[in-house]
């Protein structure tokens, strides 16, 4: 089971967390620190996996951003690897030549994406297509609501007027 | 797609999140922080704030909540989000909650209520929505509220809903078991859903559901088989291939499930060979995925019923893995460590390759070698296989690690030891540097062995295996800082053993007693273990008839002490006090010497007393009823215990109440008690509330698990009386032995088979350079048994095993005496010119990356003075982190073979144009970078300037596309 999915920068700034396991507020602060410590300063020729406290960590660096998740010890690290690159190659997908940016300003799309791929820790959909589709279904869902709620505003004011 | 239409926030969120990307420092970043929670706070409570505002605020507080900051004060307005009618602003609210709340976060209770309702709604994604929320919030106590909802949800029309509900379920499995145990055929039954996402969702409840339980599911094996076997032939659509391969994720979890249905079960396995060997050959070992599918194989075949043709094809990956980056190096030696309890000899082949990577700068590889090492470690090498490991451990800091890596030193050299003496020697050296981390039980395991010796009839053997021990720890004591652990081990054995052999005076070592206890005055458990060696040691020298003359020093421990805070102390000085007033007779009776494994009867009738009650009782006192012949007392009290327990049990219920039934209260423990002998979950109950859920069901389930619980605490309570500690310690000592002898005997029996496999071995070795200090290590780690063979290097091999097994000579020499050996005999040099292809395990593998390497390096110094300043600001680490995919590119054709420029090693994956030139994306314009989508990226670039984000140097990669 995946225990917690991390992005990090480069210079070690937090991007995106998601936690499937039950961790405080302290303890989140304390592993990602720990974690960031582990990930940014490994050389880019070793393992992407790292074990941590009784549990791994598999990390992929793309660009300038990394992206980590955290495994149990006799979880498949190379299957979460491709966990990892599945979910950028829909991040890019969704966005477009996915950047830093584009995660940096809708991290909130990037957890509804997640949402779809992973639940409660299992990866839960593996086919691209199919969460993309759930994806644009919710946003033009959303897109409808949108136009509806202004159109209605306008009657409302021209009503009031 | 969908960035597109700015990033839909307000500018001050804009203001806030750049201004966080550029701050220098983490107090800079929380001071900017600490001030938009001010806003936050201020601004979320004014009143008839828009929605699309709310909405706005609360993303800022999950951005908050996510740099590590507390949002707390906001969380009720996320929950009221969840409330709202319109699904943009639910599923925000059912986002920020989802992030914000644990599963026992007093909110949740709050959420519920919304949750049944919108598990209700005709919008599925909403649906969708509320079960997101539903795997993330509820909790054990909530679960009856939806689960009715949840299963219904199993035959909705969309399989994304059917999906989710799986997903939920399998989380409510997760939290209690019992709560959806009678849903296992709903299991059985999606797993048949026609959609594959589905099934493949179903995968994860029923590995949870086979894990616990494999029998019950022998009869799934043909389902399971066939699955895979379509998934195989690629009969799933199109969209679930992953880089040209077939569903990976739905095989890897099916590998998984099979490997525990097919563990040990010789006619289920046979089912499986024909599959598994398809999947050998189609599985892609050029790209990652290929691997990890490829990987989970070799676990399953190393798990099911042995099959010598799967072996032999599982053991041909392995050694491909071993051959190739440091990923797949890591990947190899851990299935080595799963196929070699199987195929024992199959290590061998590979003695070089694990060296290497034992040898490698990267601690994970390392890691996974030492655990691989410690699988195969038997009694001739454990002592290379045991120093080597002490040694890591005493280089690293990372104590989770340090405990784990003790722990087995300690258990191979309990399992393993060749010599007492080297035994004392490792554990001493395993608590010097990780006694505060080692588990308490691992000191007295070492105390016990100390008394009782190796369980030899040779008494002999025993007592200079003790004054070795008092040697060693006499030698030790004076050193700084030892831990507590440790400390209490030594003063336990200089009491118990220092002057038995005569070589010490009881003066000398109650001196060293007396230091112990100055220096570690905070450390309370090492004084009482001190004291109480004080105690002996003048115990023994009464009992002895000789003059005790009590050291200042002592005399003045015992005062302090004896005025302790701690009472413990305060009364082993006391006793100690008084022990040394009485005669010898009396005190070789109180503190007899060696007696340490003795049994203490114990008079559990407590006779002695018959005298006292007797005379009691005829006094008038009353007599004593045993507690089985208190009956009536009983059953009051377990009436109150029960009326207690219900009461702390009232949960929330989310039903409404029953109607009002005639209740005959004192029947109802006699209704309950029978059920609690059965199985916790009343079946027909259960089937009950499938077919109608109305609230019927969920008061019976509330209730069963009432009735577990009692039951539980119940046993605790009065469980057997547990008196059996006194014989655990031979019996563990005698299970001990036969371990021993079982590895001894195995070895043996291995011998001749990996005498063949070594001679084949040894044929190509000395072909290939390798260290000549590697080679002895080698030898060593894998050539242990060997005895027939004959090669040079066999007479290291020779030299450890004989020296292992005679324990007169140090063996803190041994090591060394056999590599001092092995040096003049090293294979010859005119063997390389045997003319078989000299294949290097490590040579071939890293040139070409070297070449890349140089290429690339190439690439970027030519780069730089073109685009002279711009350029500049861009690191050089963007390169080559994609050397793998690059590798894929090469098969599958689609990505650009040569990863000339780190910025397009993914391009293939958008775009698949090929292109070498612009290298080094420039930090000032991103859309150098990215080819096929410029337009789109030029767009972006631009909006972000309207938008005031200026790239400075500090995050000079944000426009650097991901993908390339």
């Amino acid at each position: 089971m995946i225990h917690f999915v991390l992005l990090i920068s480069r210079q070690g700034k937090v991007r995106l967390t998601k936690w499937y396991s039950p961790y405080s507020q302290k303890e989140r602060t304390k592993v990602i620190r720990e974690i960031s410590g582990l990930m940014l300063h490994r050389g880019p020729k070793l393992c992407n996996f790292v074990e941590w406290g009784g549990l791994k960590v598999v990390y992929k660096r793309y660009a300038s951003l990394y992206f980590c998740m955290c495994i149990d010890p006799e979880d498949n690290e190379l299957e979460t690897l491709e966990v990892i690159h599945h979910f950028v190659e829909i991040l890019d997908r969704y966005f477009g030549s996915v950047c830093e940016l584009d995660l940096i300003f809708n991290f909130h799309k990037a957890y509804y994406i997640l949402d779809e791929l992973v639940i409660a820790g299992e990866i839960q959909e593996s086919s691209k297509k199919t969460v993309a589709r759930l994806i644009s279904a919710q946003d033009s869902l959303v897109e409808a609501a949108k136009e509806e709620a202004s159109s209605i505003s306008n009657i409302i004011a021209q009503a009031t007027k | 797609m969908g960035s597109q239409g700015g990033f839909g926030q307000s500018k001050e969120f804009l203001d806030l999140v750049k201004s966080i990307g550029e701050a220098r420092s983490k107090s800079e970043e929380d001071r900017i922080i600490l001030g938009e929670i001010e806003t936050l706070k201020r601004r979320i409570v004014e009143p008839d704030i828009p929605k699309r505002k709310m909405k706005e605020y609360i993303i800022r507080l999950v951005y908050v909540e996510m740099l590590g900051h507390d949002a707390s004060f906001g969380y009720i307005h996320a929950v009221k989000m969840t409330h709202d009618d319109s699904l943009l602003l639910k599923r925000t609210g059912y986002l920020a909650v989802t992030l914000f709340l644990n599963e026992d976060h007093d909110l949740i209770i709050l959420i519920v209520n919304t949750i049944q309702k919108d598990l209700r709604s005709d919008n599925y994604l909403v649906v969708c929505a509320a079960l997101n929320a539903v795997c993330r919030l509820i909790n054990e106590e909530t679960i009856p509220a939806v689960l009715p909802q949840v299963v219904e949800l199993l035959g909705h029309a969309k399989e994304a809903v059917r999906k989710k509900a799986i997903m939920a379920l399998h989380r409510f499995y997760q939290k209690s078991p019992a709560s959806v145990l009678h849903l296992i055929s709903n299991f059985r039954k999606t797993l048949c859903d026609k959609d594959p996402g589905v099934m493949g969702a179903t995968l994860c409840p029923l590995f949870d559901l086979v894990t616990v339980d494999v029998k019950s599911h022998k009869d799934l094996v043909i389902s399971f088989i066939s699955i895979l076997k379509q998934v195989a032939e690629k009969r799933l659509p199109k969209s679930y291939e992953y880089h040209q391969m077939p569903a990976p994720f739905i095989q890897i979890k099916l590998l998984k499930i099979l490997a525990l249905l097919g563990s040990g079960d010789k006619q289920a396995s046979e089912q499986m060979y024909t599959v598994l060997g398809d999947i050998f050959k189609k599985s892609d070992t050029l790209i990652n995925i290929g691997n990890a599918v490829l990987y989970e194989c070799i676990c399953c075949v190393s798990c099911i019923y042995p099959n010598p043709k799967l072996l032999d094809t599982a053991a041909d990956a392995i050694s491909k893995f071993l051959k190739s980056d440091h990923n797949l190096k890591y990947m190899g030696i851990d299935a080595l460590g799963r196929l070699i309890k199987i195929s024992p000899d199959i290590a061998e082949q590979h003695q070089l390759a694990v060296i290497d990577c034992l040898e490698d700068p990267d601690d994970t590889l390392k890691r996974k070698t030492f655990e691989l090492l410690y699988k195969m470690t038997k009694s001739s090498n454990v002592e290379v296989i045991v120093n080597r490991m002490i040694d890591y451990m005493i280089s690293i800091n990372d104590n989770h690690y340090k405990t784990e890596i003790a722990s087995r030193c300690v258990e191979l050299a309990e399992q393993f030891a060749p010599s007492n003496h080297w035994f004392i020697q490792t554990m001493n050296k395993v608590f010097e540097h990780a006694g505060d981390l080692v588990n308490i039980k691992v000191a007295h395991n070492l105390m016990r062995l100390i008394a009782e010796g190796f369980g030899e009839d040779d008494d002999n053997a025993d007592s200079q295996l003790r004054s070795s021990a008092v040697e060693s720890y006499l030698r030790i004591i004076a050193e700084p800082k030892l831990p507590s652990v440790f400390l209490q081990v030594i003063c336990w054995v200089l009491g118990e053993y220092g002057t038995a052999d005569g070589k010490y005076s009881a003066s000398y070592i109650t001196g060293k007693l007396c230091d112990v206890a100055e220096a570690y005055s905070n450390d309370e458990t090492v004084k009482a273990y001190a004291i109480t060696a004080l105690m002996k040691l003048y115990a023994y020298e009464i009992a002895a008839g000789r003059k005790v003359d009590i050291l200042p020093e002592c005399q003045s421990l015992i005062e302090e002490l004896s005025a302790s805070h701690s009472t413990d102390l305060q009364q082993r000085a006391y006793e100690l006090q008084a022990l040394i007033g009485l005669d010898a007779r009396a005190v070789e009776t109180v503190m007899p010497s060696d007696a340490s494994c003795e049994d203490i009867e114990i008079d559990k009738s407590l006779s002695f007393l018959n005298h006292y009650v007797q005379e009691s009782v005829e006094k008038g006192a009353q007599p004593y009823i045993p507690e089985s012949e208190r009956t009536g007392m009983l059953n009051t009290s377990s009436f109150r215990n029960e009326d207690h327990h219900e009461a702390s049990m009232h949960g929330l219920r989310f039903e409404a109440y029953d109607l009002p039934k005639p209740v005959v209260p004192s029947k109802s423990p006699v209704t309950y008690t029978p059920s609690t002998e059965l199985v916790p979950v009343p079946e027909p109950s259960y089937s009950r509330e499938v077919h109608t859920s109305t609230a019927v069901p969920s008061i019976s389930s509330s209730g069963s698990t009432e009735l577990k619980l009692r039951l539980d605490g119940v046993q605790k309570k009065w469980g057997r009386p547990n008196y059996s500690s006194g014989s655990t310690s031979t019996s563990e000592s005698s299970s001990q032995k036969t371990v021993n002898g079982v590895a001894q005997t195995e070895s043996v029996s291995t011998s001749t088979s990996r005498a063949q496999a070594t001679s084949s071995f040894d044929l190509k070795k000395p072909q290939v350079e390798i260290s000549p200090e590697k080679q002895r290590l080698a030898a060593s780690l894998f050539g242990g048994p060997s005895k027939t063979d004959k090669r040079p290097t066999s007479s290291s091999h020779k030299v450890v095993k004989s020296s292992s097994h005679t324990t007169e000579r140090p063996p803190a020499a041994k090591p060394v005496d056999a590599s001092e050996k092995s040096t003049p005999v090293q294979p010859p040099p005119d063997l390389l010119d045997l003319g078989e292809p000299t294949v290097t395990s490590s040579a071939p593998l890293i040139d070409p990356f070297k070449q890349l390497e140089g290429l690339l390096d190439q690439g970027e110094n030519v780069s730089v003075p073109n685009h002279g300043a711009v350029n500049a600001t861009k690191p050089p680490e963007i390169m080559s982190l994609y050397v793998e995919i690059a590798a894929s590119g090469q098969s599958g054709g689609v990505v650009n073979p040569i990863p000339t420029n780190g910025d397009d090693l993914l391009s293939g994956l958008s775009g698949g144009s090929i292109k070498t030139a612009a290298p080094g994306g420039a930090a000032g314009s991103p859309s150098l970078s990215k080819g096929p989508s410029l337009k789109d990226s030029l767009e972006k670039d631009a909006l972000v300037r309207q938008m005031g984000v200026t790239p400075t140097s500090q995050n000079p990669n944000l426009f650097k596309d991901l993908l390339g």
